[in-house]
């Protein structure tokens, strides 16, 4: 309960700080402060069960310490995404401190659908997630691709927040008991009514777009693409994997007894996003839109989670969300202060700022799934938790070929940095390097190769 | 007893050099860098030597093995153990090093610190490959060890090195993904023990519960990523390119040891855990291995480069350990314990006398050379000696390994032995019709300007006579260290 308090307070005190703070640096330092400040009080929320707000929610939200250590994790995501480039917020145009304000918006709604119980809630926290973040894509005013991305996503979120809701009514309508907890829906593993079965397909349809699972991904490449590289950085991050946390907390309470019946459609969201995300990903020469459709084929594996449904999913999922968001945000950090966004601009890199290409090998490794990285960990987890249901191994083995081609992409970056020369003069950061920005990015590299080595560091907090 | 012991041998075999190594990135100047890479190695060998005094493991178990929790809720212990086998591929990373250093003291790196770096890496990774008693560690040293080797051969290589190198690394990394599967059903098929419902521990999947229609599958999720490493044909293509692109010594790494990682992979778990699809697809593999053996011979006769000469002959010689494990026999499976440190200790002498005349020459082509015996005889000598080794002449340690190989495969099956045979007559073939072209006739423009080989040169080439010799005389010291291993795997297969 604090998270979702004290994010939405701080919002409202960023926004309306910024009539007041002139300085351009202030507001980074104030998000910073704030967002330290609720991680704790998250963690004293988890250790001790007490919130400092208690607010009768009807059971419409759910705290257990599952849910909470996913807070924890996103909202530690973000604050090193903050430290890391929140100069290049600064930069992005003149309302610093709205930005910032989004993002505790979002970071509000990412907690509450985190913790939902309930399908009001769920469709209230997509909708918290979603507004600020089409704000988000179309900040680069004068960028007319940006604006583009703006509506686009807007549009197309918009649909599909329509056949969300239309999803919801059928369940509504089709439940026992007439019901939005998601617990009371159904009740064991009869076949399942039509209405419900409806319900399920346009809720699937809706959750699949906001993870960008093929064949509802087409508006991630080019929203990606156009909204300025630090909300990129976040939107492919942090809301994603909150999304999928969500995802997976509604089909595993609302239908997980009915397992075996969606089980098949899930197969073939797997193979097709694993499939378009990883051949398109070959194919790209602007690294910013090539880590867009390689998010499509990440998720493709974040998806064995809700195709395994046991205990190893639901710990590797969390694992997948903290060691996907660290190396992503890492190399979106890198990206950010290159000049040139393809992958030839990479080359050199190694020579020039032998730190910034190694940070970046740790990332591309984990993004890999290269063993002593916290990616390795995570897709073993996932691929543990689908081995373990027995069955559709040919899945399996399809996942780590797709994951061999992914190797493919990340080491065109690796070569291109270390193997690859640039021209003598050539200048190949658009942005000078402070000691802080380095000192950050090994502590993220750090942070995956510990998590690669001791995933129980983060995974018996689950368990608390 | 174990309380006394503050470390063990392959722990000290692993985290020595990868120390060594993280400090050579932070030695600026190249001279002092190479000396203590040299220095490093030695020190690894020397460890090495007395682990060799206390192998036996029924006297000093605790010297040889240790277990650490790590992943305790999943069932996988960091466990570690050397047992002949294990000795005698650490004894031969051991040496394989601070000989790599010594032949190629004169070649200058670009940034000699990293480059030295990340080959005692390897190094590390390729102890703990040796090394490693539970199936999750064993896949964590296979990828790692493969890593600074993708590097190595990137940076330093030929022409054509990114290429050719990432064509290595997909294969290997497409290979231990596929393992990885494998890896992860056996793993949910283990017995539950105390702290977990599975287990990776070595006995824990030797006794994995597995319908035999399950085991032939699995067994080839393991296979492949095996097969790649060797290489066994038809998943050898990647071998000629790399070693031909990568700069020499790591080919030497990569052919002299890294490829002994397959064959040593596949005794260690194919062949225990799968007992079953081994006698199954005895055929299949053995067909491929003979067929590779042939292969392989005749490309080798057609070379022109030095480089891609000895890695075709390469595949050749590793086809026949390949075969030979497959037959299950216990004079086979001698044989190959055998061959893996011959073969380790030969291969790394033609590299470096391939290295001497390409640096002095600047040429690998075998028609552009010629009459370097006139210039350099101690040259010529250790190379011939290093060339009959490469045939199986007797006296010479391959011989050993080679005719128990051949023993097996002729107990196996007949024909199989007969055309295997045949590519011992290819492979006098083509070694001696390179010896000739490139040492006698005539001296060419070319071949005018070479000289005379170093003191360090000649020391590192005698090292490597002096085994070839001593264990084609007396190989007994090989026999005895790896017998019982034998032994227990074939008891684990009857």
């Amino acid at each position: 309960m604090n998270a979702i308090i004290l994010t939405a307070i701080w919002g409202v005190v960023m926004m309306l700080g910024g009539a007041f703070i002139k300085s351009k640096a202030t507001p980074k330092y104030l998000a910073i402060f704030g967002l330290a400040v609720i991680l704790v009080a998250n963690c004293l929320e988890m250790n001790t069960g007490m919130p400092i707000f208690t607010v009768d929610v009807k059971n419409m939200l759910h705290f257990n310490s599952f849910n909470l250590t996913f807070i924890n994790v996103a909202f530690g995501c973000t604050l090193l995404f903050f430290l890391l480039s929140g100069r290049d917020i600064e930069k992005v145009g003149e309302n610093v401190s709205e930005y910032f304000a989004l993002i505790f918006f979002i970071l509000c709604g990412v907690a509450i659908i985190s913790t939902f119980n309930s399908l009001l809630m769920l469709f209230i926290g997509i909708e918290i997630v979603s507004i600020p973040l089409y704000i988000l894509t179309g900040s680069d005013k004068r960028n007319l691709k940006s604006n583009e991305a703006a509506l686009k996503y807007f549009l197309m979120g918009a649909f599909s927040t329509g056949i969300m809701l239309l999803g919801i009514a059928f369940l509504y309508g089709g439940s026992a008991t007439g019901s939005f907890y998601i617990d009371n829906i159904i009740s064991g593993n009869a076949p399942m009514p039509p209405m419900i079965a409806i319900g399920l397909v346009l809720l699937l349809i809706s959750m699949s777009f906001k993870v960008s699972a093929a064949p509802f991904h087409f508006w991630t490449p080019d929203v990606y693409d156009g909204a300025p590289t630090v909300f990129t950085s976040f939107m492919a991050t942090i809301v994603k994997a909150a999304a999928f946390f969500a995802f997976v907390r509604l089909f595993e309470n609302a239908f997980g007894s009915m397992h075996e019946q969606w089980q098949t459609l899930i197969v073939i969201l797997i193979a097709a996003t694993l499939l378009i995300g990883n051949l398109t990903a070959v194919f790209q020469q602007s690294v910013k839109r090539m880590l867009a459709y390689s998010s499509i084929a990440q998720a493709g594996f974040m998806l064995f989670s809700l195709f395994a449904l046991n205990n190893l999913a639901k710990e590797g999922l969390v694992l997948y969300a903290a060691a996907y968001s660290l190396a992503s945000i890492g190399i979106f950090a890198i990206l950010i202060k290159m000049k040139d966004y393809t992958i030839d601009g990479f080359n050199g890199l190694g020579k020039q700022h032998p730190l910034l290409a190694f940070t970046a090998t740790v990332f591309l490794f984990s993004l890999t799934g290269i063993p002593l990285t916290a990616g390795f960990q995570s897709k073993f987890f996932m691929l543990m938790a689908a081995v373990q249901t027995g069955h559709h191994i040919w899945l399996v083995i399809f996942a780590v070929l797709c994951a061999a081609i992914s190797a493919y992409y990340y080491f065109r970056i690796i070569q291109a940095m270390f193997f690859k020369e640039a021209a003598a003069d050539a200048v190949i950061l658009a942005d000078d390097i402070t000691p802080a920005f380095k000192i950050l990015l090994v502590i993220t590299a750090a942070l995956i190769i510990v998590l690669g080595l001791f995933p129980h560091f983060l995974t018996n907090w689950l368990y608390f | 007893m174990n309380q006394n012991i503050w470390i063990t041998f392959p722990e000290l075999l692993i985290w020595f050099p990868l120390i060594a190594g993280l400090v050579a990135f932070i030695i600026r100047k190249e001279n002092a860098v190479k000396n203590w890479s040299i220095l490093a190695s030695l020190i690894t060998l020397g460890i090495s030597i007395v682990s060799l005094v206390y192998a036996d493991n029924t006297k000093h178990f605790y010297l040889n093995n240790v277990s650490y929790f790590w992943l305790r809720y999943l069932g996988s212990n960091f466990t570690l153990g050397l047992d002949g086998m294990g000795h005698v591929l650490t004894a031969l990373t051991a040496v394989a090093f601070p000989v790599i250093f010594i032949a190629t003291n004169k070649t200058n790196y670009k940034n000699a610190n990293v480059f030295y770096g990340l080959m005692l890496l390897t190094q590390s990774g390729l102890m703990g490959v040796f090394t490693a008693m539970d199936l999750l560690v064993f896949y964590f040293f296979w990828e790692l060890a493969v890593i600074p080797a993708y590097f190595l051969c990137s940076r330093w290589g030929g022409e054509r090195r990114i290429q050719a190198t990432f064509k290595f690394f997909v294969y290997t990394f497409t290979g231990s993904l596929l393992m990885l599967v494998g890896i992860i059903y056996l793993y949910m098929h283990t017995m539950p023990t105390g702290s977990s419902e599975h287990s990776f521990s070595m006995n824990a999947v030797y006794t994995a519960m597995l319908s035999p229609a399950e085991r032939n599958w699995i067994f080839w999720l393991f296979f492949i990523a095996f097969a790649i490493k060797m290489p066994v044909f038809p998943f050898h293509t990647w071998q000629p390119d790399t070693y031909e692109q990568a700069p020499t010594s790591t080919t030497m790494v990569l052919s002299g040891i890294m490829v002994k990682m397959g064959v040593f992979a596949v005794i260690r778990w194919i062949l225990p855990i799968f007992p079953g699809p081994v006698s199954e697809f005895d055929n299949i593999v053995i067909g491929l291995s003979v067929i590779g053996m042939i292969y392989a011979s005749l490309i080798a006769i057609k070379q022109d480069d030095l480089k891609r000469f000895v890695a075709y002959s390469s595949i050749a010689h590793i086809g026949l350990m390949c075969a030979a494990i497959f037959t299950k026999s216990e004079i086979g499976l001698q044989g190959v314990m055998i061959q893996m440190f011959s073969h380790g200790i030969n291969i790394i002498g033609m590299w470096i006398v391939v290295d001497l005349i390409e640096k002095q020459t600047g040429t690998r082509k075998i028609s552009e050379l010629g009459g370097i015996a006139h210039k350099a005889p101690v040259l010529t000598i250790f190379l011939v000696v290093i060339a009959l080794a490469n045939i199986a002449l007797p006296l010479t340690n391959a011989f050993v390994g080679e005719f128990m190989m051949f023993s097996g495969l002729f107990k196996f099956n007949f024909w199989y032995a007969a055309v295997a045979g045949l590519s011992i007559i290819l492979a006098a073939v083509y070694t001696l019709n390179m010896v000739q072209k490139v040492f006698y006739g005539e001296a060419n423009s070319v071949t005018e300007k070479i000289q005379e080989i170093s003191f360090n040169q000649k020391l590192v080439l005698a090292v490597l006579v002096v085994l070839i010799f001593l264990f084609g005389i007396y190989p007994q010291p090989l026999f005895d260290l790896t017998k019982d291993t034998v032994a227990a795997i074939l008891t684990r297969i009857k």
